[in-house]
């Protein structure tokens, strides 16, 4: 299991440099030029350059599911590294005042502190890679166990705020192009600048304010226990889902609109135009599919914040999700809270980001259809 | 014969919004008057900023960008379209008018298939059902030669040939039964081998199906094959309008005529090519995935004399420029100059065998720098290779300009303000400048309007009687290599098929690949695509 970090990492990125030339034709959503030559060569060379010429789809895939275990490996490390560089210790933070030499050397003994950094690290390495991260310093419960709760009410919010913007900003986004310049085009862009502007603790008060003080129709705290039924959470997580709404519709529209105008000045949507269809037919069934890769890959971006960066809208409306959690084992440097925390949000990151890869290749039809 | 359709005193502007100064109104056709009847074909030529395609486009009633048409009648079986509204307008593109663009490759959308693209218009517009339009693009499939008409349409634009694209594009245009198609330079960007297939496929499909068309086009030769009235144009007016026998033959204006004789330049080859300044012996390439795209070339050039060399796209013809000026090392093989062998890589050579061999592009646009001025481009090489620098820099350049015949005034232009012949004209001055003794053309004028064309092909003869400077011409044009080259090689798929003395090269007996190709050319002679089809069906018919 330890040395499956370097081994599963090179493999992958070795076969980067054969993908890389048609993956960097793809990933832009611009049609390239077929190359018929390559169809007919002869190839010779590894199993791997091979396989990559006879099924690229394949190919591809593979080699975006091995450069994401490559680099939560890497990640890891740089986790465990950065905390190894951080100043002071939980020993010494722990006792506080009353901290003896004596006190400190025993508790980083107990802890294993004495032990070099890199066995620390391959011991958790192996406790993480099987679903293990240990206790917490400070409560002495299983880290895991702490985690699955908080993570699931994270989970919970991001999965509500991502129903409603996803849709939303693309829809918007079309409409916007439909109406290009005109004045509706120009209130979308106000408005979602404005939400994207103002910081989101100040948009989150400014929804209590409102909504929970002065109308008195949402909830708030929005804190949820786990005795609670489903219509009381989602009553309770309203003010927060708003909140995330307004902070990241506003980038995935403009890329929405943005992608599709720039089809829209494409050779094939004159082609429609002058065959006569309709605007909306136009924008949905030609522009819209070769407009995916690129705004996919926003859409991922704002996800992977919407469970990563939520610490503050978590703080502002008391709820008990992933990012506080973070934010107090750190302050006690409580390591193994930290690590765990760490390495969940990137695998978050690198999941989201991998799934967006893997759609964009998928929605190229140059590769799901080869010559 | 009734009229399908009637243009009368059309006026087309448009807006441009020049840096720095109020927006402008251009008026880019004006006063322009024609009819077509059913099942006619009329040709609209002339030179890139005509106004040819915006003509076309009016058909449409459609202007594109900031294009706005504000006066005269388009008539479309005697009802003027340009007074519609947008539903009005709206049903008749794709029905009733169709058009044909110029890149097929850009025009049909890359996310769907073929076949749901083709018969899209005739389904949208009530034309007729599925079944009846799958048909009927299966029929047109057929019509125009596409290989496995009934499986054609499952396929994804980038699975199939630009030929294939070009006549599938086609079968677009013709599928809702229209009573009018344009075609904007439909085979202006194929090989010339391809290019005959899809004239002829389209020439068929007109007379099968009656439909009235627009052709567009800068290729009078093409022209001449297809349509029955010719206008040319110029600068947005008529310039002469009449039958395609009176155009070609009787032509009244001096600019027609001269589009007419434009690929008339001839030179005789140099008599004596024994000499051996550039010397290819055996050169394969490759790229870095093993696909090999030169196979065992060897051919030769002597001093002061031009060696051509033709064939369609990716048979390989750049790569040996690229191989020549060492950007892409050759896996065997070896390339002398001047007695000395050339190290394989761009790296292993020195200055001044750098200096010695400078390279011309098809794109004059991209191979110069857009924020350098002409004065920086040309004086480049000069500080680089001579090291000049200051007023001696200075009259270098200017001399070198009078050389281009473009003089002094444009020495502080950016390239976006030149045209594309002066654009190239720079590029030869840049060449100039390192004093070379072989210069690689790369499709030099490929991208040019004919008349254009030959001025850069003049300019590059009166430098090599000057300078007595070598050329490598690479080009798919046959008249081009009638007009300019001492020798000629002849490539096909990464093989030298034929090499020697122009005379020897271009006459008989050929091979088959020779023969195809120079019976691809369009002459200026009218039935010649009848001919020419008539004898391949002969000799197949003969196999």
């Amino acid at each position: 299991m330890m040395e499956s970090g370097p081994m599963t990492g090179p493999v992958p990125t070795d076969g980067t440099a054969d993908g890389a030339h048609p993956r960097s034709a793809d990933l832009s959503g611009v049609p390239a030029k077929p190359n018929p030559a390559e169809a007919k060569g002869e190839i010779d060379g590894t199993f791997w350059r091979r396989f990559t010429f006879r099924r690229p789809l394949a190919a591809l895939i593979l080699q975006r599911l091995g450069l994401s275990v490559g680099l939560l490996f890497a990640v890891s490390l740089m986790i465990s590294g950065g905390i190894e560089a951080l100043p002071g210790d939980f020993a010494t933070t722990y006792l506080g005042q009353s901290a003896t030499p004596q006190a400190v050397e025993n508790i980083r003994k107990d802890l294993g502190l004495d032990k070099p950094w890199s066995e620390r690290y391959l011991s958790w390495l192996g406790g993480a890679v099987q679903g293990d991260f240990g206790t917490s310093w400070a409560s002495k419960n299983s880290v895991g166990e702490q985690i699955g709760k908080r993570l699931g009410n994270s989970l919970f919010l991001a999965f509500f705020a991502a129903i409603v913007s996803v849709p939303l900003a693309v829809g918007l986004g079309m409409l916007a192009v439909q109406f290009r310049n005109r004045l509706p085009d120009k209130i979308i862009n106000v408005v979602s600048l404005a939400a994207i502007s103002l910081p989101e603790f100040f948009v989150g008060y400014l929804l209590i304010m409102f909504f929970a003080v002065k109308f008195g129709v949402a909830t708030f705290p929005a804190t949820v226990y786990d005795s609670m039924s489903l219509t009381e959470r989602l009553s309770a997580i309203a003010l927060p889902v708003a909140t995330l709404v307004l902070v990241v519709l506003a980038h995935m529209m403009r890329m929405t609109r943005a992608a599709i105008l720039n089809v829209m000045s494409s050779a094939y949507v004159e082609t429609a135009e002058l065959k006569g269809l309709g605007m909306f037919r136009i924008i949905a069934r030609h522009a819209a599919p070769n407009a995916v890769a690129p705004v996919i890959n926003v859409i991922a971006l704002n996800l992977a914040y919407l469970v990563v960066g939520v610490v503050v809208v978590e703080v502002v409306f008391v709820y008990p999700g992933m990012g506080q959690y973070m934010v107090d084992a750190v302050t006690v440097r409580d390591m193994p809270v930290v690590q765990a925390c760490g390495l969940i949000f990137a695998a978050f990151y690198i999941f989201l980001n991998m799934a967006a890869d893997i759609i964009a290749i998928l929605a190229n039809p140059r590769l799901r259809h080869p010559r | 014969m009734p009229e399908m359709l009637s243009v009368k005193n059309l006026k087309i502007e448009a807006t441009s919004y020049p840096p720095g100064e109020p927006p402008k109104t251009v008026t880019l056709v004006e006063g322009v008057s024609f009819t077509v009847q059913k099942g006619k074909v009329l040709g609209l030529i002339g030179e890139s900023g005509a106004g040819k395609s915006t003509i076309g486009l009016s058909a449409l009633a459609y202007g594109r960008g900031g294009v706005r048409i504000t006066g005269g009648e388009v008539l479309l079986d005697g009802k003027d379209i340009l007074t519609l509204d947008k539903t009005g307008i709206r049903s008749i593109r794709g029905a009733r008018v169709c058009y044909v663009a110029q890149s097929a490759a850009a025009a049909f959308n890359p996310a769907h298939r073929l076949g749901d693209q083709v018969i899209e218009a005739s389904l949208r517009h009530g034309i007729m059902s599925r079944d009846e339009a799958k048909k009927r693009a299966l029929y047109l499939f057929r019509v125009l030669g596409l290989p496995n008409p009934e499986t054609f349409g499952e396929r994804y634009p980038h699975q199939v040939s630009g030929g294939q694209l070009q006549r599938a594009m086609t079968a677009m245009a013709l599928c809702p039964n229209p009573e009018l198609i344009v075609f904007d330079e439909p085979t202006t960007a194929l090989d010339v081998t391809t290019q005959i297939d899809v004239l002829a496929a389209i020439k068929h499909a007109i007379e099968e199906t009656h439909t009235a068309a627009l052709y567009i086009t800068h290729d009078l030769a093409v022209v001449a094959q297809i349509s029955d009235d010719i206008m040319v144009l110029r600068h947005g007016k008529t310039v002469e309008y009449g039958t395609t026998q009176q155009i070609i033959e009787a032509p009244r204006e001096d600019y027609t005529r001269a589009l007419v004789s434009v690929r008339q330049t001839k030179r005789d080859e140099a008599p004596d090519q024994t000499g051996t300044q550039l010397k290819i012996e055996h050169v394969s390439a490759g790229y870095a995935n093993g696909f090999k795209v030169l196979h065992d070339v060897s051919m030769h050039l002597p001093k002061g004399q031009t060696l051509a060399i033709v064939g369609e796209s990716g048979s390989g013809k750049s790569t040996l420029a690229r191989v020549i000026t060492g950007l892409l090392p050759p896996t065997e093989g070896r390339i002398t100059f001047e007695s000395k062998e050339l190290p394989r890589a761009l790296k292993g050579r020195s200055n001044d065998e750098l200096r010695r061999i400078q390279m011309i592009y098809q794109m004059a646009d991209t191979a110069m720098n857009p924020r350098q001025t002409v004065r920086d481009i040309v004086g480049r090489p000069l500080s680089f290779y001579f090291g000049m620098h200051g007023a001696k820099k200075t009259a270098r350049v200017k001399e070198l300009l009078d050389q281009i015949e473009m003089g002094t005034k444009f020495l502080d232009r950016y390239p976006a303000e030149l045209s594309g012949g002066q654009k190239q004209r720079v590029a030869i001055a840049r060449a100039l400048a390192a004093e070379p003794e072989l210069i690689l053309c790369d499709e030099p004028t490929s991208a040019l309007d004919p008349l254009v064309a030959e001025g850069i092909l003049n300019l590059l003869l009166k430098l090599q009687e000057e300078t007595a400077v070598s050329y490598v011409f690479i080009t798919h044009d046959i008249a081009i290599v009638r007009a300019i080259a001492d020798s000629v090689a002849v490539m096909h798929r990464g093989k030298l098929v034929r090499f020697g003395p122009k005379s020897k090269v271009l006459s008989p007996p050929f091979d088959d690949y020779t023969d195809l190709l120079l019976k691809s050319v369009p002459e200026m002679e009218i039935g010649w695509l009848e001919r020419v089809l008539k004898t391949r069906r002969m000799e197949s018919a003969g196999n």
